[in-house]
């Protein structure tokens, strides 16, 4: 990777531009005084060629997916299929203006009814609406449809929502955002959310559980049934988040488990471009007595088969997003399930579980593995075995093991995630890797353990190869510098 | 092996309290300071709100995580530490010297339900 840090701005020179214009004869007329900026914009001097090579450098030390394995757990980083980007570029959709008539968007709100009808198919909800823009976003909107709904009944004293210790981070910030309060049901040893502690928190006052299956530890909440019956008696709803979705897909149904609200990362688990802050979309599905809730504009089927968007529906949660959503996420993600097909899909789910699970088993020797039992798509390590601190130096730590894959090649896991464990290091594989690739990195984590073990400032000291080694993290935070110059 | 202060109380959560009065004094302790790494952030109340017991009255964030922080005892807030909002890492400092707000309890009673030094060293560990 050849080093690059430059900034644009470093490579402006007065007068330089990408274009010339011809002299027009015509005199400069002056603006009123009161448009005019008092200051001149700073804006960078450069060529064309400068500009191609500048982004084009940033672009080379760049990782993704396309460049390496990326076994970033909690986070579904599986490749992006070419043939998603091949029909996201066809001029016939990328043309389109969200404004447009209904009548010559006919294709397009196709897909978005088509779309709606697979993610019901394959989630077992009774209906979808995609215009959330990211998972956090389906959150929010899941909520305000539970909200809604009790709202409805008259029944307005659910006023909390209960939220598994072991939940992504987004879960309690939407529900908090959306006005409840929130209720922490804590995870039994086995990781699982612990049955007898739920049952005391159930009464009138409570919305709803949200609920991540497999969790965030990448198991499978068993007694999903019981709670599903639980929290339904007691007048509440069930919310799956869908971030862990992958390895059911074709599987298990959220609709079966006894969930009545979910979102669905497209860019997780519908393999569309993930990472660097989007585009993302969040659908969000709904069971049967909650359809009417959810937010505006819809897509509806005419009898006569013509497609209308349907702007304002009484008692709905209202418009989430501007238009419709994240029209070109929802397309990639489109021609994914028909690419892959009914039986394609039910292999995604398989091999991302296959693929956790062999490197699992393939490195405890070497890595604590606090719950020994099958996984999902993604596992946790609770640090190393030996982390050197017997040669009399500091012990090497899940972040400097993170850091040591950087020499390697390997983008690095999430780290310190979920908090249950302190040394936390979550893999997840995808059903993008072959055996070899997972081989190769299994043998390469067996590699950085031995080092850790005989010398663990090697893995202190990591990255050695990166242009840049250990920036200061915490003098960014608190002293950031926000601005060039 | 992080230090735990004598003749403080300790809560469930890692707050540390001084009672002086009818005043205490909130921290967190060693242990919750060493677990977040370099603190970059302490996020606060107003002098004036109410807190109540077990309830988040801010937070501490640091690279690793962010954390709430859960008051110890109810009643009003009588003095935040101003100087954590420009030196955060005086907690990493000295945990039981960075106190981070005072507040004037409604019910002393409720110091019964904390710890002291010897029983909190059993969970921070």
């Amino acid at each position: 990777m050849k080093y690059y840090d430059k900034l644009i701005f470093e490579l402006s020179k007065p007068g330089r531009a990408a274009f010339t214009l011809p002299d027009n004869g015509c005199p400069a007329a002056a603006l009123p005084a009161d448009l005019m900026r008092a200051e001149p914009a700073i804006l960078p001097e450069v060529t064309e060629v400068d500009v191609a090579r500048h982004y084009t450098a940033l672009s080379q030390m760049n990782f993704g997916v396309d460049t390496g394995f990326y076994p970033l757990g909690s986070c579904t980083m599986k490749y992006n299929p070419k043939i998603n980007e091949e029909i996201a570029a066809m001029p016939a959709f990328q043309g389109l203006h969200p404004l447009q008539p209904a009548e010559t968007v006919q294709g397009a709100l196709e897909v978005y009814y088509e779309m709606d009808k697979a993610l019901a198919t394959i989630t077992g909800m009774k209906r979808f609406t995609l215009n959330p823009c990211a998972g956090a976003h389906g959150e929010l909107t899941g909520l305000m449809v539970i909200r809604s709904y009790h709202l409805s009944r008259g029944d307005f004293a659910r006023t909390k929502i209960i939220v598994p210790d072991s939940a992504h981070g987004t879960n309690p910030a939407s529900a908090a955002v959306c006005g409840l309060e929130i209720v922490e049901v804590k995870s039994g040893a086995n990781g699982l959310v612990d049955v007898e502690s739920l049952k005391p928190l159930l009464g009138p006052d409570i919305a709803g559980i949200m609920m991540t299956n497999p969790n965030t530890l990448g198991l499978f909440e068993k007694d999903i049934r019981e709670i599903a019956e639980l929290v339904h008696g007691c007048g509440g709803l069930l919310y799956y988040d869908g971030a862990n979705m992958n390895p059911l897909l074709g599987m298990v149904r959220p609709g079966d488990m006894g969930f009545d609200v979910m979102h669905i990362n497209l860019h997780k688990t519908f393999s569309t471009p993930h990472g660097g802050g989007g585009p993302g979309s969040g659908p969000v599905g709904v069971c049967e007595k909650l359809v009417d809730f959810l937010p505006t504009p819809r897509v509806e089927k005419q009898a006569d088969g013509k497609f209308t968007v349907v702007r304002s529906v009484a008692g709905a949660a209202g418009q989430v997003s501007a238009f419709m959503g994240n029209f070109g996420v929802i397309l990639r993600a489109y021609a994914y399930i028909l690419m892959l097909g009914k039986q394609g899909i039910k292999l995604a789910g398989k091999y991302a579980t296959l693929a956790a699970n062999y490197i699992k088993e393939s490195l405890k020797d070497a890595y604590k593995l606090p719950i020994p039992s099958v996984c999902k798509h993604e596992f946790v390590y609770d640090g190393l075995i030996d982390d050197g601190s017997a040669t009399g130096k500091p012990g090497a730590t899940t972040l400097d093991v993170a850091k040591r894959l950087l020499d390697y090649g390997y983008h690095a896991p999430t780290i310190y995630f979920p908090l249950l464990f302190h040394q936390a290091l979550m893999i997840e594989p995808t059903e993008t890797e072959s055996k070899e690739t997972l081989d190769e990195f299994i043998e390469v984590m067996h590699k950085i353990a031995k080092e850790a073990a005989e010398d663990p400032d090697i893995l202190h000291g990591a990255p050695h190869l990166a242009p840049i080694s250990r920036p200061d993290e915490t003098a960014a935070a608190r002293n950031p510098i926000l601005k060039f110059e | 092996m992080s230090k735990i202060a004598e003749g403080l109380l300790y809560s469930e959560s890692h707050e540390w309290v001084k009672v002086e009065g009818n005043i205490a004094v909130i921290g967190v302790s060693d242990f919750a300071q060493a677990e977040m790494g370099d603190i970059t952030y302490v996020d606060m109340p107003d002098e004036g709100d109410d807190v109540e017991k077990g309830e988040d009255f801010g937070a501490l964030e640091s690279v690793k995580a962010s954390s709430e922080l859960y008051s110890p005892v109810s009643g009003k807030v009588v003095e935040v530490n101003s100087e954590l909002e420009d030196a955060p890492e005086l907690i990493n400092e000295d945990a039981y010297a960075a106190w981070i707000i005072k507040v004037e309890m409604s019910d002393a009673a409720e110091l019964d339900e904390l710890m002291d030094a010897k029983a909190y060293a059993q969970i921070a560990k």
